[in-house]
This record gives structure tokens, C-alpha cells and sequence, in this order.
């Protein structure tokens, strides 16, 4: 693997993590619990989407095909996407808490590669910087909220931060040639990434009056990074792809 | 009426307020909580004044703050924004809407009536300020 191949790689994994965990946010447009998160989630869903493209188009100009072709063609086992953001939406408990931990580490791989040595991903990371910041604030107003609400609000969101939380640590599932965007200050590295994201949730998740599972049970979910995923990846592109597969000219 | 008098805007939830159609199986939801409304200020640019846009309902002023961004500054540019409970507002009664009916008649008090361009545009040519005058 050379080092086209390794930012290949981190572009793919971050970009199908975007587009698939867009489609499963996208999935609560009209049934949010009122028409304000509706339609706060549902933009931040078409956020989620955005970002891919862009980072398609970055995979575009090294030489793979283009964003709609990537995005609509491939079947589960050619996704780069971690379990977290394939599973389905649950209750909004779940959605809030997969929200919670997948946009705080979104936005500090943003931060990171802010100063990536990688120019067009760090253009991309600075553009989309702030979009991802009102993504934490969001997901972390409501887990507080949540968190701090009545027995019943705390104790589903303990239960389901207590089952998303060792698919959470999957997304950092360390790339075959990391040490080589590591080495070329192109990336900081899924370890040093996790440190991070640790070092920020953990408190933020104390704050809202919640319980991080035992570190000695933590089993990070890893699989998606190379292409072994959960059963519910395959249905979420058959229906993603749907008018795709009829007309791939269509225009909408 | 005097302003104190005034009653408080519970809320503006459809829920609520929404016409009670017979038959169906509608669940009563009056007698529920329901969010508060706060009202939205927007801002276009740092020092322009914020104005009002509109509303949203939240239980509490970071989750209004959280939503006023989505509905009113999503596609706007964007530097700054207020929110306040709809409750804080008080307002003047459209009942007495004829305090302001004299208004127009009392064109004097329109700055257009004094002539005093040609003394500012004196100034200019000049080359003076104002204070060169004192």
C-alpha cells in the first residue's frame, strides 16, 4: 500500500461514514418529536451528505470515479463505514446518543485535519468546520437535557449510550498504512484521534448525569473499516440506490 | 387595558390551538405540558440591529438558541441571534389601536420637512466638520 492508497483509504472511510449515517438521520424527517428537531436533524442529515460529496470529489480527483458513481454502485462489502453508523435508527435515544458520539468525533478529526499536510482535505476540514461544531452543540444540548430530565429520559439514555458505546470505539479502527499519513503529518492517526475523543465525551457525558461503561468490559466493534458490516448495511443502500438503479440519468 | 394585565402567551402549540374536530380518535393533548414559545432575533452582520423573525417552541433557551439557527439561519447570513421568552413581551392592544391613528397628520414631525441638505452639502464643500463650526 503506498500513500495514495492509505489517504484513499481515509477519505473513503470518512466519506461513507458521512453518507451512511446522512441516510439514517434522513430516515427521522417527519416523524422527529417536534417539527423544530425535525427539521433542525433533518438539516443536519443534508449536512452529513454534503460533506461526503466533498470528499468524494477529493477521491474523485485521485483517480476514482465520481461522487455519484461511488456513492450508488457499491455493495456493502465495498463500504468503508463503521457498524455505528449502520445500525438502524432505534428509539430518538438511541439516534441522539449515536449523534452524540459520531459528531464529536467528527468534529475533531475536522480539527485535526485543519492543518493536514493534505491541502484539499484540510481546505475541506475548514469549510466544514463550524456546519460540524452545531452538530456537537446540538446532540450535546439534548444529551444534557436528557441526561438531566426524569428517571425514565436518564435511564434511556444510559441504556443505549451503554450499547452504542463499544461500536462508538469501533470508528477508530486503526488504517493498514496510518503510520504513513502519520509520518507525512497527513492525518494524526485513529489512536491519537480516540485519546481525543476520549479525553472530550467522557466528561461532557459525566456532565449530563451519565455512567461510561467499565473500561476493562470496553470491546471495540471493528469490521467496517474493511468491509465485514452488519446485516443492515446491504437493505440501507438497496434503498438508497432504488431510484438510482432504475434511471442513473435521473435528475432531481 | 394596562400593559400589566397582560396575559402571558402559554404557548402557541398547534396541539393546542388547532381546530377540534369531531369524530376520529383524537387524544385530548390540552391538559399536557407543552413547551413555551420564544421569540427569534436575527442578525445579518455584526453592529446592524437584530430583528424579529419569528418563533420556536423549546423547553428552555439553549434549546430555543439550538433551533433558531435551524429555522432562521439556515439559509441567511448569519452573524448573531437573540431568544426570548414569548412571556417577556408586552404588547399594546389592538383594541386601542387609535393611540397611533394621529400619526400621519403630524407630518412636521417628518425630518424630510427641514431643508437642511444644502447647508451639509455647504459643509462638504468646505471642507469642514461640524466641529470646526463651535
Amino acid at each position: 500500500m503506498n500513500n495514495i492508497d492509505a489517504l484513499k483509504e481515509l477519505l473513503y472511510k470518512m466519506a461513507d461514514d458521512q453518507l451512511i449515517i446522512g441516510h439514517r438521520n434522513s430516515e427521522w424527517n417527519g416523524l422527529g418529536p417536534i417539527l423544530e428537531e425535525d427539521i433542525a436533524f433533518s438539516s443536519m442529515a443534508q449536512d452529513k451528505m454534503g460533506q461526503s460529496e466533498h470528499l468524494y470529489n477529493l477521491l474523485n480527483q485521485l483517480g476514482e470515479a465520481d461522487a455519484d458513481t461511488v456513492a450508488f454502485t457499491r455493495n456493502a462489502p465495498q463500504f468503508h463505514c463503521s457498524h455505528l453508523v449502520e445500525l438502524p435508527i432505534g428509539g430518538y435515544d438511541f439516534s441522539l446518543i449515536r449523534h452524540f458520539l459520531f459528531d464529536f468525533a467528527e468534529y475533531l478529526r475536522f480539527e485535526a485535519l485543519k492543518t493536514s499536510a493534505y491541502q484539499p482535505l484540510a481546505q475541506v476540514a475548514k469549510k466544514f468546520f463550524g456546519e460540524v461544531k452545531y452538530h456537537t452543540m446540538h446532540a450535546n444540548t439534548w444529551v444534557y437535557q436528557l441526561g438531566h430530565g426524569n428517571e425514565e429520559s436518564n435511564g434511556k439514555m444510559q441504556e443505549s449510550l451503554n450499547f452504542a458505546w463499544d461500536y462508538a470505539l469501533g470508528m477508530f479502527e486503526p488504517g493498514p498504512a496510518e503510520e504513513m499519513l502519520i509520518n507525512e503529518n497527513i492525518f494524526i492517526g485513529e489512536e491519537a484521534l480516540q485519546a481525543k475523543w476520549l479525553e472530550v465525551v467522557i466528561p461532557l457525558l459525566e456532565k449530563s448525569n451519565l455512567v461510561i461503561p467499565e473500561k476493562s468490559s470496553w470491546a471495540p466493534i471493528y469490521g467496517g473499516r474493511t468491509g465485514n458490516h452488519t446485516a443492515h448495511l446491504q437493505p440501507l443502500l438497496s434503498e438508497m440506490t432504488e431510484v438510482y438503479s432504475i434511471d442513473p440519468s435521473a435528475d432531481w | 387595558m394596562a400593559l400589566e394585565d397582560k396575559k402571558r402567551i402559554e404557548s402557541l402549540d398547534p396541539r393546542i390551538s388547532r381546530a377540534h374536530l369531531s369524530g376520529g380518535n383524537h387524544e385530548d393533548m390540552t391538559g399536557l405540558l407543552h413547551f413555551q414559545t420564544y421569540e427569534v432575533f436575527h442578525q445579518n452582520k455584526r453592529g446592524a440591529q437584530h430583528k424579529h423573525v419569528g418563533i420556536v417552541h423549546a423547553p428552555n433557551s439553549d434549546m430555543a438558541l439550538l433551533y433558531a439557527k435551524e429555522q432562521y439561519a439556515r439559509r441567511e447570513q448569519t452573524a448573531n441571534i437573540w431568544v426570548a421568552p414569548s412571556s417577556c413581551i408586552s404588547a399594546t392592544e389592538y383594541a386601542d389601536d387609535d393611540i397611533f391613528t394621529t400619526t400621519p397628520e403630524k407630518l412636521y414631525r417628518n425630518p424630510a420637512t427641514y431643508k437642511v441638505m444644502d447647508r451639509i452639502q455647504a459643509f462638504k464643500e468646505r471642507g469642514m466638520t461640524p466641529s470646526d463650526e463651535v
